[in-house]
């Protein structure tokens, strides 16, 4: 007796939903999927009629699927919304020029615009040669922090209201777990947010927040779409990867526990006499910072003067000297020279 | 810690939650320093003791379980003060009033704590004086009264003073009972559902005690490693909401009695160095994990996933202690509403939270729920007339009515009223029982309660 569909049940079912464990067919789980980020955006009132939405695309899976079902909610509900691919390429041979064909090839098949930002142009340093500098441990802060504010400026350009990316519920349960071991107080309560963003930065959001990785992998498999699934070479040694490995032992005991998380996060509330960070703007380069210096500057300072540690940890105290382009004396230096790995 | 807290007062009776582990086991022996006439700074209290047995949980013959207790005897009749220790399987006689908090007006606390500090020195100065022998038979019949035999707490009990004297002495309960408790954790189906459940237990049997005999504070020893590991599998199980309350110093949920965790600050290796170093007695009890591959339940994993990472990153203990430190318990319940905002049924947090936010999680995920179903509730199911009544009677909360029938097919075809009266985490706990019948009689006779009362407003 084969196992029915439990939305229709009329057709064989495919396959078994991480999420809930109902059993679906092919066509009950697509339109299931496009739904509940109908709902999403819905709910969240993400997008507005007429606004103009970058999608930012790697090549991979997650925005593979964001960019194919944006594309059909935005047909199938009529959201009457321009969409754009940007891309950014950070320079890592072998895996970031690989995924790079996929979005040219993505951007065919669905007949979108298309920018790519790289930062080479940007900032004069791709991944390869900072992670000579660097090494492996620290470098996806580094990654992180310039694809942000690349993606940014790709926006500006292109003159976007809005960025949405493919974070999944995943992403963001593994954010919420790694800043709360860090204790990072002032992430945490940003993280869960579904739409991020303030006056002077386009907001970005996250549509597919709520969808397991698990179903975005079969959904992208069974309507065979096409996208790149290595992963990044340098990463892992990451922090992430602690995180992403107890999540997904976490996931194998109770498959809600994703959301679970989730839900802790959204509802954790700080109480007010924690100090905040204030946001202003970069000195420098006039992006916005919590700092004098944003973080983009500090970081490629350090790059720049041969100090690959100058951005990781906390000095605040250098803010001053790094501004006015003095020289650090010898024992600052010692301390932000790269460690043997 | 507790002067900086002003929370206990002088005079006062303090409960101590004991389990016979390194971290309760330091806690009583600090206790102990702290009121023996050479301390520096004496503390004020007045401490009682109780241990809670759960072997019944766990499994274990009743040999294993006599000689533990017989062991705990021992040390708690060293430190001289008043003991109790419950059974689990007492679990089945406790009344309703255990699951309702009692909350008195918001008094200042400030001035209280230095008057009645000041009140107290005065007192033990002339008493002390004068009253030297007074005060040693008063401590003497204090522990008649309880010490040495293990008191039960059920008013029938004492009742049926015959039956119950047959086994003083050996042990308590008879295997009927202790079936019983064997039969509810079995009904569980996942470990880390059937450690909250007796958590959960535990906490109402300690809660029962201290109100019966008279106790305003129960403190608990949780180290700070253990805090930390149970901050991380909170947020795991859906409890952000409430980490505050969980495991912040001090517990205040229960209205009359403050749950609060004077050891949270020692990491658990400072603890073993300092019972090493002073000798400190204790004694092992396996718990429900012990022994357990590491992916059993939430809870265990995320130890190990500490403990790794604490050799790792020597400072994520800290860090995360100091994190737990600046949370605020989110719609926390102030004595004036508390007729307005209903508490959850197991747990006594604040209900409702979920359905505050209009996008989140808890929003997708019942979305989720209601899609992946057909359409027709009764689809040839064995329940479905409980599904339509649960429907029904659910008219409070729409969106849990309709996840309430989509869920109630295979598993819950008894009591799903249950469902409303819980929050977020509990519900995953009460998902993972086969049947809630074998819930001990005091949650259900209050579910019922709270169910007509919500059903006349």
């Amino acid at each position: 007796m084969p196992v029915l569909c439990n939305r229709c049940e009329i057709k064989k079912a495919h396959l078994k939903r991480p999420k809930t464990g109902h059993s679906l067919c092919k066509e009950c789980f697509f339109w299931v999927f496009e739904e509940e980020v109908h709902h999403s955006i819905l709910s969240a009132k993400l997008f507005n009629r007429g606004e103009t939405v970058g999608i930012g695309a790697s090549g991979g899976k997650d925005s593979t699927v964001l960019a194919h079902v944006m594309k059909v909610l935005n047909e199938r509900y009529d959201y009457g919304l321009n969409l754009i691919l940007l891309s950014v390429d950070e320079g890592i041979t072998g895996y970031r020029d690989d995924s790079l064909e996929t979005v040219k090839r993505n951007q065919k098949q669905y007949e979108l615009p298309l920018k790519i930002v790289s930062y080479e142009e940007l900032y004069g340093w791709t991944m390869d040669t900072i992670v000579k500098q660097v090494g492996l441990k620290n470098n996806c802060t580094f990654c992180g922090v310039f694809r942000r504010q690349a993606l940014d400026r790709g926006a500006m350009m292109l003159e976007v209201d809005k960025i949405c990316t493919g974070h999944n519920a995943d992403d963001v349960a593994e954010t919420v777990l790694m800043n709360f071991l860090r204790g990072d107080i002032a992430r945490l309560r940003r993280c869960t947010a579904i739409s991020t963003g303030s006056e002077g930065a386009i907001p970005r959001c996250k549509p597919l927040k709520y969808a397991y990785e698990k179903e975005i992998v079969l959904y992208a498999y069974f309507k065979k779409l096409d996208y790149f699934s290595t992963e990044c070479i340098y990463s892992p040694n990451a922090y992430r990867g602690h995180a992403r490995s107890f999540l997904k032992d976490l996931e194998s005991i109770r498959p809600s526990s994703i959301i679970d998380v989730i839900h802790s996060g959204e509802n954790l509330s700080v109480k007010e006499e924690v100090r905040m960070p204030i946001q202003s703007n970069c000195a420098r380069c006039g992006y916005i910072s919590s700092q004098k210096l944003c973080k983009a500057c500090v970081l490629l300072e350090g790059l720049n003067r041969g100090l690959p540690k100058l951005g990781i940890g906390k000095h605040h105290k250098l803010q001053d000297k790094l501004l006015k382009s003095q020289p650090l004396t010898e024992e600052e230096e010692k301390k932000f020279k790269r460690i043997s790995f | 810690m507790l002067g900086k807290n002003r929370l206990v007062f002088p005079g006062e009776k303090v409960l101590l939650a004991v389990s016979g582990g390194p971290s309760s086991s330091s806690l009583l022996f600090q206790v102990q320093e702290g009121l023996s006439h050479k301390a520096s700074k004496k503390l004020r209290f007045v401490p009682g003791i109780v241990h809670i047995e759960e072997g019944a949980a766990c499994g274990k013959i009743q040999e294993e379980r006599t000689k533990i207790v017989a062991d705990l005897k021992s040390i708690f009749s060293t430190s001289g003060f008043p003991f109790v220790i419950v059974y689990l399987e007492e679990v089945f006689s406790l009344p309703s009033s255990v699951l309702q908090s009692i909350f008195s007006l918001p008094t200042e606390k400030d001035d209280l704590y230095k008057e009645a500090v000041a009140g107290f020195m005065q007192s033990y100065h002339t008493s002390v004086k004068k009253n030297l022998c007074h005060e040693k038979v008063a401590q003497e019949t204090t522990l008649t009264e309880d010490h040495p035999h293990v008191s039960l707490l059920s008013t029938h009990a004492h009742a049926n003073g015959t039956s119950i004297s047959a086994f003083r002495g050996d042990f308590p309960y008879s295997p009927e009972q202790t079936k019983a408790v064997e039969k509810l954790f079995a009904s569980v189906k996942t470990l880390t559902a059937k450690e909250e459940m007796l958590q959960t237990l535990r906490k109402h049997l300690i809660l029962h005690t201290a109100r019966i005999k008279g106790y305003s504070k129960v403190m608990m020893g949780d180290s700070c490693t253990r805090l930390a590991v149970k901050l991380l599998a909170n947020i795991c199980l859906g409890r952000g909401a409430f980490l505050a309350m969980d495991t912040g110093f001090s517990d205040p949920r229960h209205g009359d009695i403050t749950i609060i965790r004077p050891m949270r600050e020692y990491s658990s290796k400072e603890i073993a160095f300092y019972n090493k170093l002073f000798g400190v007695p204790s004694v092992f009890t396996a718990g429900l994990n012990t022994k357990a591959p590491e992916k059993a339940s939430i809870q265990h994993l995320t130890e190990s996933f500490i403990v790794k990472l604490q050799a790792d990153f020597p400072s994520t203990v800290s860090t995360i202690y100091r994190t737990s430190e600046k949370l605020n318990p989110r719609y926390s319940q102030t004595p004036a509403d508390d007729k307005g905002t209903e508490t959850c049924l197991l747990c006594s947090c604040a209900l409702g939270i979920e359905l505050r936010d209009e996008a989140s999680a808890f929003r997708a995920i019942s979305i989720s729920e209601e899609l992946s179903q057909s359409k027709k509730p009764e689809g040839g199911q064995v329940s479905s007339s409980t599904t339509e009544e649960c429907c029904a009677e659910n008219k409070v909360e729409t969106l849990e009515s309709s996840g309430c029938s989509c869920q109630s097919r295979e598993r819950r075809n008894t009591t799903p009223d249950l469902w409303s009266l819980l929050c977020y985490s509990c519900k995953l706990v009460v998902k993972d029982m086969t049947s809630l019948d074998l819930l001990p009689e005091y949650i259900l006779e209050e579910a019922n309660r709270r169910r007509r009362r919500q059903v006349v407003y």
